[in-house]
């Protein structure tokens, strides 16, 4: 089932009204393990996408919509996450450049760029206590779903285990990267919020791609 | 907490709306992306110093531009690097073809994105170092430098940008000295009380009435140590003799001395943190050249001080001593 750009556009609004209303759940585990504003700059950045998602409405490219959203999230944001998911937007919108829509390949091949992305530029690796511990076992579960054939609804629902699964293990881990990186022992015990938004945003993908394409929510 | 705000949303812009307005005679706001301010005045065939960081820690940074300071700022969000898109503004306004000096606090956030906006004015041919500032003592070991954080220091190592660029040093040069006195500063400092985001308005950490947490960072990153709050005397000297040690201080040497306020600390407690400073490098026969009391990089109304020394040679107090004017410090 082909997404068109409108409907991509929609799942982006549905990302962005989640971020938003769990900001506050964000910002929370931030003040654990960082400067507590982690849900403040993604619900920023996700409201500067919505706006510009409005005058984008009859543009049909996909990657161009990445492209023009990369840099909105970027400017908006600054930080740590800013340049981060500008880069993931970039990236994957740049695998998209010039489709009206996206086959289910088009969405894996999506995913994994931007993760591409957000690692080359943080130069992160699993296990460093990142959104990449959630990114990382997402696009694996993903790619390795695709490869093998399995249903697509199994293949989003698993990725998106993955990605909890990911999330929750950062618990365990010693930060290496960010302001948290500096805390050394302390920050062991709490979830990385980067982590935590990054399950979000996929799992805010997969809901609303679900309901926008009439599949059942399992 | 209360604020006197209107909008949290809106605290950043109307901030930079009221300081442009405040002072005319120092300050232009660029056009584009409003986050971007720039010297009124640029002195001809100067390098440029471009600074930034987050908002939230006032005077710090839009106050250190002027004379003796830097040329330019961009601000961001509150407690986050700005974006490439400001850097970029600024260093275009100050670039005057002898290249720009990027000099900023040691955080992700604003590594990626002072580096973006480098990339981007490469494209445009204009030249940029960068210098990462990590006075911050507390924030990881002495052997790895590379992960340690800027705060107070900053005022210090943008003095001396501002003034070795006055003084017509090249961008390299100026690479060096501040490198230099980025090597020979060091911070500690202690919060009392959390400060708290306008979008949240929660205490960013707890900290109960009788404690005090040694080496928290300037946006409520968790510090070293926590423990029973102790007298001004022995903070202190507990600060500062992690100080003394990392720099080696011996008779007969100079430093610059700053003891910089958070946000809610008064300044007679600020002062009696500096008697204590002062009685102690005395006794171990430093001299202090020049020093500063007040809030520089405060940290929204956290409450807690730090204190920050320069180990001075010939060339860095000259620099030092080179006169300032802008919002935040003025030297004659």
């Amino acid at each position: 089932m082909p997404l068109s750009a409108r409907e991509f556009m929609r799942i982006l609004l549905e990302i962005g009204e989640r971020v938003e209303n769990e900001q506050h759940r964000l910002s929370e585990l931030d003040r654990a393990i960082g400067d507590g504003d982690h849900g403040v700059s993604m619900a920023i950045g996700w409201r500067a996408i919505r706006d510009k998602i409005k005058e984008l409405e009859h543009e049909e490219d996909i990657g161009a919509i990445l492209q023009v959203l990369s840099k909105t999230f970027l400017n908006a944001v600054g930080a740590s996450v800013g340049p981060l998911y500008g880069m993931a937007f970039l990236k994957g919108g740049a695998v998209l450049k010039g489709k009206t829509s996206l086959s289910e390949r088009d969405i894996v091949e999506f995913w994994a760029a931007a993760v591409d992305g957000i690692r080359q530029l943080g130069k992160a690796e699993l296990g460093d206590k990142t959104m990449l511990d959630a990114w990382i076992p997402i696009v694996n579960s993903l790619r390795s779903s695709m490869e093998s054939g399995a249903d697509w609804l199994n293949t989003l629902d698993q990725a998106v285990r993955a990605g909890e699964a990911g999330m929750e293990s950062t618990r365990q881990l010693l930060s290496q990267k960010g302001r948290s990186g500096r805390l050394g022992d302390r920050s062991v015990g709490h979830i990385d919020p980067g982590a935590a938004s990054a399950c979000l945003i996929f799992s805010s993908f997969v809901d609303a791609y679900k309901r926008i394409k009439g599949m059942n929510i399992g | 907490m209360k604020k006197l705000i209107n909008h949290p949303d809106r605290v950043v812009d109307e901030m930079i709306d009221g300081y442009v307005a405040a002072y005319p005679n120092h300050i232009a706001r660029l056009s584009t992306s409003g986050r971007a301010l720039v010297r009124k005045q640029l002195q001809k065939g100067k390098v440029g110093v471009v600074i930034g960081g987050g908002s939230g820690h006032e005077p710090g940074f839009m106050g250190y531009v002027g004379k003796g300071f830097a040329d330019g700022v961009a601000v961001g969000n509150i407690f986050a690097s700005p974006s490439p898109e400001p850097i970029l503004e600024v260093t275009k306004a100050v670039d005057q073809g002898a290249g720009v000096l990027y000099i900023y606090g040691n955080y992700a956030g604003d590594c990626m994105n002072f580096d973006m906006s480098a990339e981007l004015a490469a494209m445009e041919n204009i030249r940029t170092a960068t210098v990462r500032i990590t006075d911050d003592a507390a924030s990881a070991p002495i052997d790895q430098m590379e992960k340690r954080r800027g705060i107070a220091g900053f005022v210090l190592l943008f003095k001396v940008a501002g003034a070795a660029t006055e003084k017509g040093y090249s961008l390299d040069e100026t690479v060096r000295v501040c490198t230099k006195a980025n090597e020979r500063t060091r911070t500690m400092g202690v919060a009392l009380s959390p400060c708290s985001l306008p979008q949240t308005r929660k205490p960013a950490f707890e900290l109960a009435d009788d404690e005090m947490e040694i080496g928290l960072g300037i946006h409520g990153e968790p510090g070293m140590t926590r423990g029973k709050l102790a007298g001004a005397d022995e903070v202190a000297a507990q600060l500062l003799d992690r100080i003394t040690d990392e720099l080696q201080l011996r008779r007969g040497d100079r430093v610059a001395v700053l003891v910089n306020g958070l946000g809610s600390t008064t300044l007679m407690e600020l002062y009696i943190v500096f008697r204590k400073t002062a009685e102690i490098l005395d006794s171990l026969g430093v001299h202090i050249h020049r020093s500063y009391v007040g809030e520089y990089v405060t940290s929204l109304e956290m409450g807690g001080c730090s204190i920050t020394v320069m180990k001075l040679d010939d060339e860095l107090a000259g620099l030092i001593d080179h006169p300032a004017d802008c919002p935040a410090l003025t030297q004659l």
